[in-house]
């Protein structure tokens, strides 16, 4: 329906080329974070659960580096064991919506007729819903759980990336290679494999990065409204949902992990701004 | 070419009606997907079978499900939503305030932002290059990269906290002035123009830019006009339909920054009402919620898709 959107994408093109020092602070950005979700774990000294204050909100001293959040546990070790569940999820959601988009997508570009026309209204109806009141039903019926949280992430972007990746796949498949390659009898498999697959990667790949930021701003909100991950699991929308009642009291708590949450992001669009900006499949969070 | 935009109208309008259709079936199902026996979850444990029995009746659960859809779309279309199963309370009750709180909101924002926006964006085009439209892409890249709580979030801390110029918690109650109530909704405000902002004015930067190097603009330089008429007068003419539509989605994608919003700002609305509802499993309040989110949506991307259709004549000769 709004495949007007999609005019300000190539003009974008001409705009803002970001100094090389932008995308090597967001790639120094991404390994902190990724190294921290890995080892962190096992380097500090307390965890996540582990309660370390009587009170809450104690501020930041050398055993504690961050201070200690609402239950008195270590800010330092939650921040880092929540980077773990966000990563986490939002790869995982965001390798599912690739995995059912890119597929389908590509199905509807070589095969067309029917097949396409019902994906394609398929699609339209999902991106006819705003993505986070599709969620808060699916929740509503189901329940809040980290398994809910990937499968809803996934599902509510597969549609987008289906569009994407057949609007990709379409340009591709009236070019003369791939007209030759059907000509020449390959099959359905190297065409997808051997022809199309490779020429789409570079474009995927941009897609791939930018939606795991909005994976994770997605799933941020619905942890944040308290309908992601349930205590004492938490990521890090649940943490600043958790410490928010300390910034009254002048407690840095629930900062923390809103600069988490807004450095992934941002590094994850300055990186597509800078490498994947050749036809930006910039769409919508919502 | 009239011919042509009408049958596009009646085309789009009709698109629309069938997506909703589709939309009230899924809402629907979920809230026959949900497990357990909703007599017996209202009533408690101790409710005795005959009580159970009786309920199910007062809410037409003994019927088969595909009347109970008809009879759910022909109550909304007369106001009539159903009853809460938490307060027990007709929910036609309970709406109309909280829409009126949300819609608020959402005008306020769009009058805020939307001038603040396009001129920010035609700053940017205008000074394409320099070090101020680097510097404010860069700023505004970031902002559309950040969730709405952070931003919220920050708002929060500087103008409440620590300045404390306004409240941290927007109720607004029915009989609140004008003032008061601006007072209590201008942080919520403020936080969701800064997230719409961002995005018009980056499309906006991006749509005109894009214009450059067309053909009449080159034309329109060539005849010495200056920089400023170039792009007020020439460009900015012939975006209106990219940018009437840049707006208008960016309105309908201010749904979530207004679900989170209103949870953080305590804004009585209708988010704020559908957000507690799903943490209850008040099912029918969360498919009413749904409905008006995803109508008012539908309604702005068809807004959206023919305000670019209305100022593109190579799409509206082509109209399927």
């Amino acid at each position: 329906m709004s495949d007007l959107a999609a005019d300000a994408g190539p003009a974008q093109r001409l705009g803002s080329r970001l100094p090389p020092t932008a995308a090597l602070l967001s790639l120094a950005v991404l390994g902190f974070w990724i190294l921290a979700a890995l080892a962190g774990p096992a380097l500090l000294p307390h965890g996540p659960a582990d309660f370390v204050t009587d009170d809450g909100f104690a501020p930041a001293s050398a055993a504690h580096p961050l201070g200690t959040d609402y239950l008195g546990r270590d800010m330092l070790a939650r921040l880092v064991a929540a980077a773990r569940s966000t990563l986490a999820i939002s790869l995982l959601a965001t390798l599912g919506a690739h995995l059912i988009g890119d597929t389908l997508g590509i199905l509807a570009a070589l095969r067309g007729g029917v097949l396409d026309q019902v994906l394609s209204r398929v699609a339209e109806v999902m991106l006819s819903m705003p993505k986070l009141i599709v969620g808060l039903v699916v929740i509503a019926v189901v329940g809040p759980s980290a398994t809910v949280l990937v499968a809803v992430t996934a599902a509510v972007y597969a549609a987008t990336v289906f569009r994407i990746s057949r609007a990709i796949a379409l340009d591709l498949v009236a070019l003369d290679f791939i007209r030759a390659a059907r000509l020449r009898g390959e099959s359905m498999g190297w065409l997808i494999f051997g022809e199309l697959l490779p020429n789409m990667l570079p474009l995927l790949a941009a897609d791939f990065a930018l939606r795991m930021s909005f994976s994770i701003l997605f799933m941020s909100n619905l942890s944040f409204l308290g309908l992601g991950l349930q205590p004492p699991a938490a990521d890090w929308g649940g943490l600043v949902r958790e410490n928010l009642e300390g910034l009254a009291s002048g407690s840095p708590a629930a900062l923390y992990p809103t600069l988490a949450i807004g450095s992934v992001t941002i590094a994850l669009n300055l990186l597509v701004d800078r490498w994947g900006s050749t036809a930006r499949p910039r769409e919508a969070l919502h | 070419m009239r011919r042509g935009l009408g049958r596009l109208l009646a085309t789009r309008l009709l698109g629309a009606g069938a997506v909703l259709l589709t939309v009230s079936l899924l809402v629907f199902a979920g809230g026959e997907m949900l497990p357990g026996d909703v007599a017996q979850i209202m009533l408690g444990e101790g409710a005795s079978e005959a009580e159970v029995a009786q309920l199910r009746r007062q809410l037409n659960l003994d019927r088969p499900a595909p009347e109970r859809y008809l009879d759910w779309l022909g109550g909304m279309a007369q106001g009539d939503w159903g009853v809460s199963y938490t307060t027990k309370r007709p929910i036609g009750e309970i709406l109309p305030v909280r829409a009126r709180n949300t819609a608020l909101l959402t005008v306020l924002t769009v009058l805020v932002a939307v001038p603040v926006a396009l001129g920010l964006g035609v700053l940017m085009a205008l000074f394409a290059g320099t070090v101020f439209d680097r510097g404010l892409s860069v700023l505004l890249l970031g902002l559309s990269a950040m969730p709405e709580f952070l931003i919220a979030t920050a708002g929060v801390l500087v103008f409440a906290v620590r300045l404390q110029w306004l409240p941290a918690i927007s109720s607004v109650s029915p009989d609140a002035g004008l003032a008061d109530a601006a007072r209590a909704l201008a942080l919520p405000v403020l936080t969701l123009s800064l997230i719409i902002v961002a995005q018009i004015a980056r499309m906006t930067r991006a749509t005109l830019v894009g214009l450059a190097d067309r053909p009449f603009i080159e034309m329109a330089q060539l005849k010495g006009a200056s920089r400023l008429r170039v792009l007020l007068v020439h460009a900015l003419a012939n975006a209106i339909g990219p940018l009437a539509n840049i707006v208008t989605l960016n309105i309908a994608f201010l749904v979530s920054g207004v679900v989170v919003v209103e949870t953080i700002f305590a804004v009585p609305g209708l988010a704020q009402l559908m957000i507690n509802a799903v943490s209850n499993r008040d099912m029918p309040v969360v498919e009413a919620c749904a409905m008006i989110f995803c109508t008012t949506y539908v309604l702005l991307l068809l807004a959206a898709d023919l305000f670019g259709a209305a100022f593109n004549p190579r799409l509206r000769r082509s109209a399927r």
